[in-house]
């Protein structure tokens, strides 16, 4: 009786363990590092970081295999896919953890912080992010969100003596909870119009709906600022400066680049799959935040006198850029594939220039023991090598070929060109003036690293630790090579697609 | 050989500054003269293969694209690396290939502060494989990375080896050209949206190649045809630099090193030009006809108005900046008329005023070099304390105020004359006043740069640089890089046709496809 009923009420989903290799993978070295932590000395806690990086570049072998077989997975009932779009972003997460992890070595090592803890912190954010890439569940999402966010709160917060990282900490947690929230009830209001969580039952329901019923208006809305929140777009931004400035600065890396690409693969989802047929509601929406974002984050940036505050508001201006596809996705399923597949461009770009960038700050900021862009004056007459890696970086981030940014941004005006609408041109002129600005503040420290002194005449070189140049020779290629190759890059983006309309 | 070139010659060219300037960075910066040699060489031999590429070139047929390369580049928009030579690219590509190696011999002894003459010469390399690139380069795409790679060794040329306001200059420069080629790319994109398709590997895509955007952009309505012709003349009028654009030239001129003015001058400034003869005009005729006596009367503001400058200007080099933007006022209104006649003008003007301003610009450097200033009033009496150098600057002077019989004059007049019969569709009597208000500009121009002559080289030299012993004369490595600009001023002057001859076919080539299509 009982195992009649046991058999009626559950039965084992079938699992395609090859397609859930890389979160396997990924979760048993969490396993090996708690252990680890457990039963060894402080002597060897170093291994910890080795430890970590090596089982995120195991996990990119099943990637590999999945991408070389090709077919789209699908398990439980639709929730979990794995196809292009997922493994390209898994990819992209998997690669940004192990960079940030080389960023982490030396800084945690030598500050010594909780070793075993942090890389098992880190790891549990970056499971949460290859979840999302294949979550098409609202409560997948939802969960792989948390498993993002709840490991980062405590990352930022990781200097636990320091006052600002305390506030960065705190402020992070209180407003992502703050978002969450808002996430969840947006979530529980389609799903009661709905009636399913599933985003391919809710692609196909509200499809349906053609009149505008307020209801899917305010539960669109809420889903969308619950996640323009996590990729700090404007008005939803106030967080990120100090976290960012607060939070160590591998951290800061990594909630700049990982998280908020995994907060954009959640909108990516959600608007392709599940509200794709009511673009009405959510492209003025996108629209506005777009214009928003870039405008504010560049004119703040302007401003700014610490690197990390700058690159901080430089990815709000980035967001807005990223965001900008989306307000003219809706108009036919073509603008819509070329909008997703260029935000997915544009995340691997920025991931590459982002993270070099604060690569070279973490280098300079071992020297200079400060992040204020007076101190990077005359870098380039101790430190040429590290200037140049910067210029590039700068250089790609402001949009200018050779550096792979410009392809970046070539993606975005393409997409926003191929609606052919006035809401498209007049975004994608907004972009165009928004490069201008931007490069106001990235030529401020181009030019302060290139023609100022050094701030009290001291020449000393940097001595940048193995793993430090190790990820910034990664960046660094990446940076070139996808920018005099693009075609390197979109061999893999073009293939990306996610509608549910279109089955 | 004929089929190496074919295969291999452009991008040869194009790239090799670059392997020079690879091989520079792993060798460290003490080695000065090594450096200088690497730079040298790796110029001269680029200008070797250009010398090749010009001699195998079929002068019969310029109107052709020549030595074209077409390989895949980025599939999924369909850009393609597609590179080649005709007439109108030919000019251009020659003086590029001059200047550079002038450029590096001038630097040998003279390198502004703050000297390391490694990362000077790498940027010079860069900016050469940027400009040659853009002269080549036949799909947009491609176009503009090149277009866009030689803002970044001008800006660090300007920024770290100018001089007192260098960061502003530098910044200003950067800016307004970025402003001009963020809508420049918005415009090519819609541009290649809108255009027909065309079929590649069995699939319909749009298509960036400029050989075939000419007949896929027909059926692009007026009006979007119109802001799209927007996009481009606000990237390319801000290079070149068109009024109102124009006010970060006489800052950047100002600001730039010697060889960075001279480069700026002789080679940065005409891709704009270029632009509007080869992109926008010949894809948009409709469009370009519609814009025609907007950018002649803006051409004729930019004239008259940088010549009043010119007579303001307390600074040489601020004046020769200020010349710069009427010179290029005249090579616009010869593009502005549409006909064959103006884009010939048009053409030499711009390889005339690469040759003279370049000169002007040396000649001020050295100047500069020796009175540590380049205040008119201070200076004087330049005949008799350094009669070579006195000289050479008269003759530029001369050039430079279309004196028949130098090179000069061959831009300037037949720009002029140009205007008195537009192409199909304009407005004859409106270009007709155009030709007389640009008329007075060349008197104009005349009177400032020999009032400058006047006050600079004649007379006895003042009190303060009465025996000053930094005024020596011309030094031998002047004279090496001066002296092919003076000869081909000469001979362009005597021998216009060099110029005319090659640029023929390819400007009745893009003429017809303007006539064809437009109206």
């Amino acid at each position: 009786m009982l195992a009649q009923l046991l058999t009626f009420a559950w039965s084992a989903p079938s699992l395609d363990y090859h397609a859930l290799a890389p979160e396997i993978i990924v979760a048993a070295t969490i396993v090996v590092l708690i252990l680890l932590d457990a039963f060894t000395g402080e002597r060897s806690r170093w291994a910890s970081s080795s430890v970590a990086g090596i089982g995120l570049l195991l996990a990119l072998i099943p990637i590999a295999t999945l991408a070389y077989d090709g077919f789209d997975r699908v398990m439980f009932g639709g929730g979990f896919v794995v196809d292009t779009y997922a493994l390209v972003l898994q990819a992209l997460f998997v690669v940004a953890g192990y960079v940030v992890i080389l960023l982490s070595t030396n800084y945690i090592a030598e500050g010594d912080y909780h070793e075993g803890e942090y890389y098992t912190l880190l790891l549990s954010s970056v499971l949460g992010m290859m979840v999302m890439a294949s979550a098409r569940d609202l409560i997948s999402i939802f969960i792989a969100l948390e498993l993002v966010s709840i490991p980062a709160y405590m990352l930022a917060a990781w200097r636990k003596r320091d006052q600002k990282s305390n506030e960065a900490g705190l402020k992070y947690y209180l407003m992502g909870v703050f978002a969450s929230a808002i996430l969840l009830y947006g979530m529980s209001l389609i799903f009661g119009i709905t009636g399913s969580t599933l985003l391919v039952v809710i692609g196909a329901e509200l499809g349906s709906y053609v009149s505008s019923q307020p209801i899917i208006t305010l539960g669109i809305a809420f889903v969308l600022i619950g996640f323009a929140f996590k990729v700090s777009a404007v008005p939803f931004h106030q967080w990120a400066p100090d976290t960012y400035e607060g939070a160590p600065t591998p951290v800061t890396s990594f909630l700049a680049v990982a998280s908020k690409a995994a907060g954009f693969v959640a909108i990516l989802n959600v608007l392709f799959i599940g509200f794709y047929g009511r673009h009405d509601v959510w492209e003025p929406l996108m629209w506005a935040l777009a214009a928003l974002s870039m405008t504010v984050g560049n004119l703040i940036a302007l401003r700014q006198t610490n690197v990390v505050r700058m690159l901080a508001y430089s990815g709000i201006a980035q967001a807005g850029y990223i965001l900008a596809p989306l307000a003219v996705a809706g108009a036919t399923l073509g603008t819509g594939g070329e909008a997703l597949r260029s935000i997915v461009v544009y995340l691997l770009i920025y991931a590459g220039m982002n993270l070099g960038a604060f690569a070279v700050v973490l280098a300079v900021a071992r020297k200079t023991r400060s992040a204020e862009i007076k101190s990077f004056g005359g870098l380039f007459s101790y430190a040429p090598v590290l200037t140049v890696c910067m210029t590039i970086f700068l250089f790609s981030l402001a949009g200018i070929p050779p550096a792979a940014g410009w392809f970046a941004k070539l993606s975005i005006f393409s997409s926003l060109a191929s609606a052919g609408t006035t809401a498209g041109y007049v975004l994608a002129v907004i972009v165009g003036l928004n490069s201008v600005i931007a490069f106001g503040y990235y030529g401020r420290l181009i030019r302060v690293m290139w023609m100022d002194e050094a701030p009290d005449g001291d020449r000393t070189p940097i001595k940048v630790p193995a793993s430090l140049s190790f990820a910034l020779i990664i960046t660094v290629a990446v940076t070139l090579v996808w920018g005099v190759f693009p075609g390197a890059l979109t061999h893999f983006t073009d293939q990306v697609t996610l509608f549910s309309l279109l089955r | 050989m004929k089929d190496f070139l074919n295969s291999w010659g452009i991008s040869l060219m194009v790239f090799g500054p670059l392997v020079g300037a690879l091989a520079m960075l792993v060798v460290p910066k003490a080695k000065e003269q090594f450096h200088k040699v690497v730079a040298l060489a790796a110029s001269l031999v680029v200008g070797f293969i250009g010398i090749l590429l010009m001699t195998n070139f079929d002068y019969d047929a310029g109107g052709r694209l020549q030595f074209v390369v077409d390989k895949a580049w980025i599939p999924i928009i369909n850009s393609r690396y597609i590179v080649g030579i005709d007439g109108i690219s030919l000019p251009m590509i020659a003086l590029t290939l001059l200047i550079v190696p002038l450029c590096i011999i001038y630097s040998w002894n003279h390198f502004p502060e703050p000297k390391n003459p490694k990362a000077f010469l790498i940027l010079i390399l860069i900016l050469q494989t940027g400009m040659l690139g853009s002269f080549v380069a036949q799909d947009l795409i491609l176009f503009f990375v090149f277009f866009e790679v030689v803002l970044l060794p001008m800006y660090f040329m300007i920024g770290v080896w100018g001089g007192e306001k260098r960061q502003y200059a530098s910044l200003k420069f950067f800016l307004y050209t970025l402003f001009g080629s963020a809508l420049m790319i918005v415009a090519f994109l819609s541009l290649y949206f809108l255009s027909d398709k065309i079929p590649v590997n069995g699939e319909m895509m749009h298509s960036f190649d400029m050989r075939l955007l000419p007949e896929l952009a027909t059926g692009i309505s007026t009006g979007a045809a119109l802001w799209i012709f927007g996009g481009m003349f606000m990237g390319f009028g801000i290079k070149v630099p068109m009024f109102p654009f124009h006010t970060w030239l006489p800052d950047a001129h100002t600001q730039a090193p010697t060889v960075g003015s001279v480069i700026l001058a002789a080679v940065l400034l005409k891709l704009g030009t270029y632009g509007f003869i080869r992109i926008a005009i010949p894809i948009l005729p409709g469009a370009a006809e519609k814009w025609a006596p907007f950018i002649g009367l803006l051409a004729v503001i930019g004239i008259i108005y940088g010549a009043l400058c010119c007579l303001a200007q307390t600074d040489m080099k601020r004046l020769i900046a200020f010349s710069s933007v009427s010179h290029m006022g005249f090579v616009m209104l010869g593009i502005a008329t549409l006909t064959t006649f103006g884009f010939q003008a048009a053409i030499f003007g711009m390889v005339a005023h690469g040759l003279i301003t370049g000169m002007l610009f040396f000649v001020a450097g050295s100047t500069k070099e020796r009175y540590h200033t380049l205040d008119i009033s201070r200076l004087g009496g330049m005949l008799k304390s350094m009669p070579h150098m006195g000289w050479i600057l008269g003759f530029s002077v001369m050039a430079s105020l279309g004196l028949p019989g130098l090179a000069g004059f061959w831009g300037e007049f037949p720009a002029i004359l140009s205007a008195y019969e537009p192409g199909v569709g304009l407005n004859v009597a409106f270009f007709r006043v155009l030709m007389v208000i640009a008329a007075v500009g060349t008197v104009l121009a005349a009177s400032y740069l020999l009032w400058m002559y006047q006050r600079v080289g004649f007379g006895v030299p003042s009190k303060e640089f009465e025996d000053d012993p930094h005024l020596h004369d011309v030094t031998f490595t002047e004279w090496l890089a001066w002296t092919p600009m003076l000869i081909l001023i000469v001979v362009l002057g005597f021998v216009p046709n060099i110029i005319f001859k090659v640029t023929d076919g390819a400007v009745s080539h893009t003429i017809a496809i303007v006539n064809g299509l437009g109206g």
